[in-house]
């Protein structure tokens, strides 16, 4: 039995993908004998299982995400952290510093104040408590400089590129350090602000073209003509 | 003030027959700081729609263990009224805000977020009747831009009667002047209905007349939804034309 | 949706940067963001005006209805401006009442309309001492990206340019039994009268005349936020976040000065604030030139010279 869309065809909440023996994948829901798309997007069949590419989503934490977050609220031994999320992480004092805190003599805001920005891995998650990060990993830490843009984290995948396709460009191109974290927010650190803002723009490029053909081409050319324009 | 005729052979006194809608627009993605909003112009009732969230829910101590928490606030604009209306909010706002909440909560999936709070705010600019039943239309593209998953794409019509007669979505002059409003809201996929109310009277044969009527509008207004939401993302997914 | 931070938003990065003129938008110093400006949005509404002011977002409706005068000034037209901080223009904005930076801003906005006398009161009169007409200027802030202050006054000012009033004739105002008049002009949707027409028959609804309102003045605020020792025209909400403090001054159509407001804690120097007074005026005609201001309103305050005795 033939599903009830083309390949990559856009689907709304509620719209009838298939019936009968397909499985719910990615997006969808099984209701009887139906599947239902659950968000907007594009409707896909991979063997047996109908997915929904989301054209727009919500972040949810999944533990070993690396994210990029900025710290909303200084507690004596930790930091509550936005990850973009429906829930603020937790940052303990002691998944920061390679020390303890000393909280009679020390301030954690002094490590760490509202308004920095950390990339940071998420090590805990479940139903009951708030995220829990980490800083004290290879490439973890405070953003010293640099900067950070928001993204719709449903095009993360495509910034990033079939294995990494895309941001090698992206690196490669700029000459700038490029951190894009699982919530949507991405880091982009350059030698001089506008090196930082030519990258910027190329993303948000990215973000509103992830699903045409051809991008990876419109990409190149528009670093060679943002080199001949300099 | 005498009453003025609303309906001579058929024809309301905007030109529409009795089954049809007003003319509706909707446009998505008009904010910035909401996570997702919409905006709609029926006829000539204009609203604004922004969703704020999942969310920690604040006060901590209102979350709920085990799924989100959903809450609509819906306001009238002090000069979206004829006359000016007070900018505190009136019973009648905290009533609609209830029923919009209760609309719109069955399609969402609130099991996903424990402990998590969704807030769906609706600012009526200009009120031309019918103003819950677009507000909850324009609130169910609101989530969808908000990438909040749900079972269906809530749509939502006024049926009511004038002079006689079952006309569909009713208009400002229809509501004052005419003998009953009763606006629906449904999930169309699923043919459940999660809002309805009235008020006037109606025979029991005008009721089931009048509830099919609102059915077949809902399915209007859900394909309006539908292309809205196609041209939105049209845009975002069909760029090769502007690449000159 | 994209937004640019700096991360760890600390002054001394925005203040290096603006030691080469420069902003995180790429702006300079002394450059508004895009100004768009669309009027009559809202019809039912006497005036209105939707303004974007780079992302900040606001809707102003002004509504004109007969009302007591003030005892203390019974010939004279009433004004009030009120605001309203939708709580989804920005996450800190929580439902309620007005809070204090909700009141601060209508106040300031009110103070440029009151004080530049923009609206001619003693022309808003209908029946001296029993009834007047009070004009209504509501703004609704819808989405939050700095700069509130001005994306509202321009709002205010632009709906108050396009409004229209109901034009009475002498035989409105003469009638004694003012509680008449008041059933005749509740405000229907564009003012209709209705009346019933024995020659047709039915109940016909002419429409009133209307008439812009008497306008005198064009008040243009400028605010700005002092972080270090330089101004930002136009603050963004980044630059919010961080100022020192925060400079509004509106000048009128004359070059004078009738309204002016410090917000925020950080003192200034007298020099400073000066030089802030100094832009402000500077900014006055490019501000003004990017308003849709009707001709009639621009003749009608070039005239109010010739009439003043």
């Amino acid at each position: 039995m033939p599903t009830n869309f083309e390949p990559r065809q856009l689907v709304v909440p509620g719209t009838i993908l298939a019936e009968g023996k397909y499985n719910p994948g990615m997006n969808t829901y099984k209701e009887g004998e139906h599947i239902f798309a659950s968000v907007v997007g594009l409707a896909e069949l991979r063997n047996e299982t109908v997915n929904v590419i989301p054209l727009r989503g919500c972040y949810m934490p999944y533990v070993d995400d690396v994210v990029v977050g900025k710290v909303v609220e200084v507690i004596s031994t930790a930091w509550m952290v936005d990850i973009r999320a429906p829930y603020e992480a937790v940052l303990f004092a002691k998944e920061f510093l390679s020390k303890p805190l000393n909280t009679m003599k020390e301030d954690a805001r002094s490590y760490l104040d509202i308004g920095e920005m950390v990339i940071a891995k998420v090590i805990s998650f479940d139903r009951t408590r708030s995220p829990s990060l980490t800083t004290r990993e290879q490439g973890l830490g405070k953003i010293q400089r640099g900067t950070v843009i928001e993204v719709d984290f449903t095009r993360v995948p495509r910034i990033i590129g079939k294995k990494g396709s895309m941001i090698s460009l992206l690196k490669k191109e700029s000459g700038c350090q490029i951190f894009v974290g699982q919530n949507g927010r991405v880091w982009i650190s350059g030698k001089t602000r506008d090196e930082e803002a030519v990258v910027a723009q190329a993303i948000r490029k990215i973000e509103a073209e992830a699903h045409t053909t051809g991008l990876t081409d419109r990409i190149q050319e528009y670093f060679l003509k943002m080199k001949q324009g300099a | 003030m005498s009453k003025t005729h609303l309906i001579n052979d058929g024809i309301r006194y905007d030109g529409r027959r009795l089954d049809e809608l007003r003319p509706i627009k909707f446009q998505l993605g008009i904010l910035n700081n909401a996570d997702g909003s919409a905006y709609v112009e029926w006829g000539r009732t204009k609203i604004i729609v922004g969703i704020m969230g999942p969310r920690e829910a604040h006060p901590k101590h209102l979350a709920m263990a085990d799924r989100c928490r959903v809450e609509a606030l819906y306001r009238m604009a002090t000069f979206s009224v004829g006359e000016r209306k007070s900018p505190a909010p009136a019973r009648r706002e905290h009533e609609i805000s209830k029923v919009i909440k209760e609309a719109l909560e069955p399609a969402i999936f609130v099991e996903l977020y424990p402990r998590a709070t969704i807030d769906i705010y609706a600012e009526v600019i200009q009120a031309d009747g019918s103003t819950r039943c677009a507000a909850i239309s324009a609130a169910a593209l609101a989530l969808t831009d908000a990438g909040i998953p749900m079972r269906d794409l809530v749509c939502s019509v006024a049926v009511g009667k004038v002079e006689g007669q079952l006309v569909l979505d009713v208009m400002d002059e229809e509501d004052k002047q005419g003998d009953s409003d009763m606006p629906v809201a449904m999930m169309p996929n699923k043919n459940l209905v999660t809002l309805i109310q009235m008020d006037g009277l109606l025979t029991q044969d005008e009721f089931n007349r009048g509830l099919e009527l609102a059915k077949r509008g809902c399915m209007e207004v859900h394909k309006k939804q539908k292309e809205a939401l196609e041209e939105h993302f049209k845009k975002s997914m069909n760029s090769e034309m502007e690449e000159a | 949706m994209t937004t640019t931070f700096v991360p760890s938003v600390k002054k001394r990065q925005i203040m290096e940067l603006a030691e080469s003129g420069k902003r995180i938008d790429g702006r300079s110093l002394m450059d508004y963001r895009q100004l768009d400006v669309q009027v009559g949005v809202v019809e039912k509404a006497e005036g209105s005006a939707a303004v974007h002011l780079g992302g900040t977002y606001v809707v102003a409706g002004v509504k004109i209805q007969p009302e007591k005068p003030f005892s203390d000034t019974p010939d004279e037209g009433v004004m009030t401006v009120n605001s309203e901080f939708v709580s989804m223009a920005s996450p800190e904005f929580e439902p309620g009442p007005p809070d204090i930076k909700s009141i601060e801003l209508a106040r300031v906005v009110d103070r440029g309309l009151r004080e530049s006398k923009m609206i001619d009161t003693k022309k808003m009169c209908i029946h001296a001492g029993k009834l007047v007409w009070t004009t209504f200027i509501d703004v609704f802030i819808l989405d939050h990206c700095g700069n509130l202050i001005d994306a509202a006054a321009y709002a205010a000012l632009s709906a108050l340019l396009n409004a229209k009033m109901p034009e009475l004739d002498a035989k409105d105002i003469k009638r004694e039994a003012s509680s008449i008049i008041i059933d005749e002009l509740t405000p229907q949707e564009g003012w209709k009268e209705t009346t019933f027409s024995v020659a047709e028959g039915r109940t016909i609804t002419p429409e009133r005349k209307k008439k812009p309102l008497p306008i005198r003045a064009i008040p243009i605020a400028v605010t700005m936020a002092k972080i270090g020792d330089k101004f930002f025209v136009d603050p963004s909400k980044d630059e919010e976040e961080v100022m020192d403090c925060r400079m509004t001054v509106t000048f009128t159509d004359e070059g004078n000065i009738c309204a002016m407001q410090k917000g925020e804690p950080g003192p200034l120097t007298p020099e400073e604030v000066a030089r802030a007074v100094e832009i402000a005026r500077t900014k006055y005609n490019e501000i003004r030139d990017r308003l849709p201001i009707p001709e009639e309103a621009l003749k009608a305050v070039k005239a109010k010279d010739k009439d003043k005795s």
